[in-house]
C-alpha cells in the first residue's frame, strides 16, 4: 500500500492533485456536462496523452519531439483503418464497382485491398499494432538519433520534418490512406454501434481511465531511478555517461513509451469523434501538443491534462466567436508561457498556493499575539 | 523514365534544372538568412518564413502603390522594392530580437516555441490586413518573357533575374561575415560571448544587428518570391520547414555548405517533381535528407572541431 | 595490442591525438602503478585534460593504446570504462544541481545501470548503507537532503569525489580537484585524496604546487603533449627542463 502511495500518487500533494483530476473527469463532468459537450471533452482529454508523454520526454527529458502528432496519428489510422474494414463490409459496398474495399480506394480506382490493410481486419492485431508500431518507429527514430548524441534543437527539427513526411504521404496517397479527408464514415466496432450516445459515453469513461492509468505509469517511471536519472541527464548528460549509463538507451525508452501513450491517445480519438485525418498529424498539431504541455506545465504530469482541457475549451469557445482573435491569443499564449511561466498553470499554482499559506500565516500571527514574534522570522525565512 | 529519348530527357533536366534555380534562389535566400541566425546565433527562428512573407507583402504594397499613383514609374520599382523589402523585415526582426530573442539566448528550445508564437501572430496580422486570399504585385515588363536557346528549352527572365540577385545578396552575405570586420565581430561573438564582451564588443548590439540582417535577407527572399509565386499569409510556413532542412543538411555554421545544400535539394525536388507527383518528389527529398542525417548528423561541411 | 600484460594498473603507449594536425598528445608512454598517487603538472595547453579525455572515452585517440589491468579502453565507449572501473572528476564540479546530495550519491551507485534495472531499483539498506559510508568520507553526511545546488564550491568538488567513490573504481582520475578551494578546504581535500588512494590507483592533474607537494607519489610533467620529466616531487622540481618550461617564458 505505501509502495502504491508513494511510487504511482507521488505522496501526499500527487495524490491531491491526482484525485482532484479523477473526481473532476469521472464525476463532475458527466454531471454537469451533456452529451455533446461531453463528447468533445473526450476529444480534448486523448490530446492528454501526448501532452502527457511531452511532460515525460521533454518536461523530464529535455529532448523536445515536434513530431508527437505522428505517433498520435498512427495510433489513431490504425484504429481508423480497423473499423474502416468493418464499416466496408461487402453488403454495406455493394454499389462500388469493387465491393468490400473502403470507399475512398474504390474512388480511386483501386481494385484490391492493399496488403498492409489486410491484418487490420483483425481487431486483436489492430490494438497490438496501435501499441507496437508507433514504439518501433520511435525506437528506429530514437537509436538513429541519440546513438549519435544527436538531441536538442537538431531532435525537434527532425521529429517535425518526420511528421511534415508522413503528412505530405497520407495526403498524396489518397488511395491507400483516404488522402486529406482522411477516414471518415466510421460506424460499427463487432457490429456494435460506435455513434450512439452511450458508446459515446462509454468511450469517454474508458478515455478517463487510460488516461489516469497512463498518468499512474508516468509517475512510476518518474519516482523511481530511472527518474532521477531523466532529471540528471537534462542536467550533466556527461556526468551520468561517466558514471556508467548508456545515456542514448534510456532516452530511447522514454522516446518509445512516449509514442505508445501518444498512440492511445490516438486511438481513443478515433474512437470518441470516429474519423481520423492527416490534419491530426503533422506540424501544426504536433508543436500544439507541446503548448499542452508547455501551458500546464512542462515538469506536470496532472498539470498537462488541465493544460489540454483549458487550451482546447478556450479554443472552442474563441473559434466560434472570435476565430481571428483566436491566433493572435494562441500564438500570444506561446510567447508568455516561455518568458513569463514557463512552469505554466502548475507553476502559477505552486506559487499561489505558496502565497496562500504565507498569507494565511499573516493573518493567524495577527490574531495570536503570543506567537508573533516566532511567526515573524519564519516568514523571512520563507521568501 | 522508359518513354523518354535521350534528347527529350536533356531537355527536361535542363528546363526542370532552370526552374529548381527559381527554388534554388528563394530557398537559398531564406537559409542565408537562417544560416545567419540558427548557426552564428543557435537561435531557431521558426518565424523566420513570416519574415520573408514580410518581405514579399512589401513588394506587393509598393507595386500597388505605384501603380496607382506613379504609373511612369512601373519599369523600376521593382528594384526599390528589393531594398524596402530587406528594410521592412530587418526592422521587424529587429524589433523581435528586442522583445523576445534576447530573453531566451539560454533557452535554444524556448526560443523555438516563442518563435512559434510570433509565426503564428504575424500570419494572423497578415490576413487581418491582407485579407486571406493570395496575392501577386504586378511585375514590370522586362522581368516577364522568356529566353528560348532551342524550342525545346525555355528559361524564364525572372528566374534569371531572381539567380542574379541570389549571388549578388550571398556574395554580399560572404563579404560580410568573413572579411568585414563587423562580421569578425558577430563570429568571434557566438564562439565566445564572455571573452568578446571582455574585449570590448557590444555583444547586444551584435546580436540584434546580426537577427535583423538574416529578417533583413529573408525579407528580399520574399521580394524575390513574388517572381515566382503568389502570396498568402501562410506563405512563409511552407518554406521554413525546407529552409531548416537546408540550414541543417549543410552544416550549421557552414556558409558554402548552405549553398550547396540548398542547390541539391532544390534540383533533386524540381527534377523528381517531373516525374511522380509533387508531394511524392517532396516526400522522397526530405525522407532522404533525414536518412542522410542520420547517418551524419553534423550535415554535410561541418568541421571536425575539439569539444 | 601492442604490449604483452603487465602488473601496471594503467599502462598508456605510444598515444597520439591529434585534432586537424594540431597534436595535442604525442606519442605518449606512461604507467601507473597499483596504489599509486600520480599527478600530471604542466603549463596550460600542456595536453593534461586530453589525456583524462583519451583514457575515460570522451575522445577518441588517432593511434596508440591504453590498457587499463591488461584491458584495451581504447575501443569502449565511455560507460563501458566506467563499468570497467575507471572514475573521472571534471574541472567544473559536474553534479546534479536539482537532485539533493543523496540523491546525487544514489544516481551513481553501480546498481540498476540498465533501463529496466533502473525502473526497478529499490532503496534498500544496503544502498542507504553505502551512501551514508561515502557522505562521511567526503564530510557530506550533515547535509544528506540538502539540494545539491546550494552547497560551496568545495563542498561541490567533494560530493563528485563522493559519487566516484560510491562505484569503488580501481583508477580514479581528478581534474583539479582543488581549485577554487580554500585553504581550509584543500587540506581537508588532500587528506581525503591520501585516503581514498589506499586500494585503487589516483591520477590527478592540479596547478597548486604545494597541494601537489603534499599528495603526489610520482609527478609527471606534461609539456606540449610529450612527458618533459617524470619522478618524485623533489626530482622533478629540479630538473633544468621543468624549470625553464615554468620560467623561461
Amino acid at each position: 500500500m505505501s509502495f502504491m502511495y508513494e511510487k504511482l500518487l507521488g505522496g501526499k500533494n500527487g495524490t491531491v492533485g491526482f484525485v482532484l483530476l479523477a473526481t473532476l473527469i469521472l464525476v463532475v463532468f458527466p454531471l454537469a456536462l451533456d452529451g455533446f459537450r461531453l463528447n468533445l471533452v473526450a476529444k480534448y482529454l486523448t490530446y492528454a496523452f501526448p501532452a502527457i508523454s511531452l511532460v515525460l520526454l521533454w518536461g523530464y527529458g529535455g529532448t523536445l519531439s515536434l513530431g508527437q502528432g505522428i505517433f498520435f496519428g498512427l495510433g489513431g489510422y490504425g484504429m481508423a483503418m480497423f473499423l474502416k474494414l468493418e464499416a466496408s463490409s461487402p453488403e454495406n459496398t455493394a454499389i462500388q464497382s469493387t465491393p468490400g474495399i473502403p470507399d475512398f480506394m474504390d474512388w480511386n480506382q483501386l481494385t484490391a485491398l492493399p496488403w498492409f490493410w489486410e491484418p487490420f481486419n483483425s481487431f486483436t492485431f489492430t490494438l497490438l499494432a496501435i501499441l507496437i508500431i508507433p514504439s518501433v518507429f520511435a525506437y528506429l527514430i530514437g537509436v538513429a538519433m541519440f546513438k549519435r548524441r544527436v538531441g536538442g534543437v537538431y531532435f525537434a527539427i527532425i521529429t517535425q520534418v518526420v511528421s511534415l513526411i508522413l503528412t505530405v504521404l497520407i495526403v498524396g496517397q489518397q488511395g491507400y490512406t483516404g488522402g486529406i479527408n482522411g477516414i471518415t464514415d466510421l460506424r460499427t466496432l463487432h457490429g456494435w454501434d460506435i455513434t450512439s450516445d452511450f458508446a459515446k459515453n462509454l468511450f469517454y469513461f474508458i478515455t478517463c481511465f487510460l488516461l489516469l492509468a497512463v498518468i499512474l505509469m508516468s509517475r512510476f517511471i518518474l519516482t523511481s531511478k530511472f527518474g532521477r536519472l531523466l532529471l540528471a541527464m537534462r542536467d550533466k548528460e556527461d556526468r551520468v555517461r561517466f558514471s556508467g549509463y548508456d545515456v542514448a538507451n534510456f532516452k530511447i525508452f522514454i522516446f518509445c513509451f512516449s509514442a505508445m501513450i501518444s498512440a492511445i491517445g490516438g486511438a481513443m480519438f478515433t474512437l470518441s469523434v470516429g474519423f481520423m485525418s492527416p490534419s491530426f498529424v503533422g506540424i501544426v498539431p504536433s508543436i500544439e501538443m507541446v503548448i499542452f504541455a508547455a501551458v500546464g506545465g512542462r515538469l506536470s504530469l496532472i498539470g498537462a491534462v488541465y493544460g489540454c482541457l483549458l487550451i482546447n475549451f478556450g479554443k472552442t469557445a474563441f473559434s466560434e466567436s472570435f476565430p481571428e482573435l483566436w491566433l493572435f491569443l494562441m500564438g500570444g499564449l506561446f510567447i508568455a508561457v516561455v518568458m513569463f511561466f514557463p512552469n505554466g498553470l502548475a507553476g502559477l499554482w505552486e506559487d499561489h498556493s505558496h502565497h496562500i499559506k504565507k498569507r494565511l500565516g499573516f493573518i493567524t500571527s495577527l490574531f495570536s499575539k503570543n506567537d508573533t514574534a516566532a511567526v515573524a522570522p519564519k516568514l523571512e525565512g520563507s521568501n | 523514365m522508359g518513354g523518354y529519348t535521350s534528347s527529350e530527357l536533356m531537355a527536361i533536366f535542363a528546363m526542370q534544372g532552370f526552374a529548381g534555380i527559381s527554388l534554388f534562389s528563394v530557398l537559398l535566400l531564406m537559409a542565408l538568412g537562417l544560416a545567419i541566425i540558427f548557426g552564428q546565433m543557435g537561435v531557431i527562428n521558426m518565424a523566420h518564413g513570416e519574415f520573408m512573407a514580410a518581405g514579399a507583402y512589401t513588394t506587393y504594397l509598393l507595386s500597388t502603390v505605384t501603380e496607382t499613383y506613379f504609373p511612369g514609374f512601373m519599369p523600376y520599382y521593382f528594384l526599390v522594392a528589393i531594398v524596402a523589402a530587406f528594410f521592412v523585415a530587418a526592422a521587424l526582426g529587429y524589433l523581435a530580437e528586442w522583445a523576445l530573442i534576447r530573453h531566451l539566448y539560454k533557452r535554444p528550445l524556448d526560443t523555438l516555441l516563442a518563435t512559434w508564437g510570433l509565426s503564428l501572430i504575424m500570419q494572423q496580422a497578415y490576413r487581418s490586413i491582407f485579407g486571406a486570399r493570395e496575392v501577386s504585385p504586378a511585375l514590370p515588363d522586362w522581368l516577364m518573357g522568356s529566353y528560348q536557346p532551342t524550342d525545346m528549352i525555355d528559361i524564364p527572365l525572372n528566374g534569371m533575374f531572381v539567380l542574379a540577385l541570389t549571388l549578388l545578396i550571398t556574395g554580399g552575405v560572404f563579404y560580410l561575415m568573413f572579411k568585414s570586420s563587423w562580421g569578425l565581430k558577430v563570429r568571434a561573438t557566438t564562439q565566445n560571448r564572455v571573452m568578446s564582451g571582455a574585449v570590448g564588443i557590444n555583444t547586444k548590439k551584435v546580436d540584434r544587428l546580426t537577427f535583423a540582417l538574416g529578417c533583413g535577407i529573408a525579407g528580399v527572399a520574399g521580394a524575390a518570391f513574388t517572381t515566382i509565386a503568389s502570396t498568402g499569409p501562410t506563405t512563409g510556413t511552407l518554406y521554413i520547414v525546407d529552409t531548416f532542412m537546408v540550414v541543417v543538411f549543410g552544416g550549421a555554421a557552414s556558409l558554402l555548405g548552405t549553398i550547396a545544400s540548398a542547390f541539391s535539394i532544390a534540383q533533386a525536388q524540381s527534377i523528381l517533381e517531373f516525374f511522380i507527383s509533387g508531394s511524392m518528389a517532396k516526400v522522397f527529398t526530405l525522407l532522404t535528407l533525414v536518412v542522410i542525417l542520420m547517418f551524419k548528423p553534423e550535415g554535410l561541411f561541418a568541421s571536425k572541431v575539439r569539444r | 595490442m601492442m604490449s604483452a600484460n603487465t602488473d601496471f594498473t594503467l599502462a598508456v603507449e605510444e598515444l597520439t591525438v591529434s585534432f586537424d594536425g594540431f597534436k595535442a598528445v604525442d606519442n605518449l608512454n606512461f604507467y601507473l602503478d597499483k596504489n599509486e598517487l600520480h599527478v600530471v603538472i604542466g603549463p596550460n595547453g600542456a595536453g593534461k585534460t586530453t589525456v583524462l579525455d583519451l583514457i575515460c572515452g570522451k575522445t577518441k585517440s588517432t593511434s596508440g593504446s591504453i590498457k587499463f589491468m591488461n584491458k584495451e579502453l581504447t575501443k569502449l565507449s565511455e560507460h563501458e570504462i566506467v563499468r570497467a572501473g575507471v572514475g573521472r572528476k571534471f574541472q567544473t564540479p559536474s553534479i546534479y544541481e536539482n537532485l539533493t546530495v543523496f540523491e546525487n550519491l544514489e544516481v551513481s551507485y553501480p546498481r540498476g545501470r540498465g533501463v529496466f534495472g533502473s525502473l526497478m531499483f529499490k532503496r534498500d539498506a544496503e544502498v542507504e548503507n553505502k551512501i551514508l559510508e561515502i557522505a562521511k568520507e567526503i564530510m557530506l553526511d550533515h547535509m544528506l537532503e540538502t539540494e545539491a545546488a546550494l552547497l560551496s564550491h568545495g563542498q561541490k568538488q567533494w560530493l563528485e569525489i563522493g559519487m566516484l567513490l560510491i562505484q569503488d573504481p580501481q583508477l580514479l582520475m581528478l581534474d583539479e580537484p582543488v581549485a577554487g578551494m580554500s585553504v581550509k578546504e584543500r587540506e581537508q581535500t588532500a587528506e581525503l585524496l591520501n585516503k581514498i588512494s589506499a586500494g585503487r590507483s589516483v591520477l590527478v592533474i592540479e596547478h597548486d604546487m604545494e597541494f601537489v607537494a603534499q599528495i603526489a607519489h610520482k609527478v609527471t610533467v606534461l609539456h606540449q603533449g610529450k612527458i618533459l620529466a617524470s619522478g618524485d616531487m623533489d626530482t622533478v622540481q629540479k630538473d633544468p627542463k621543468v624549470i625553464e618550461v615554468y620560467l623561461g617564458h
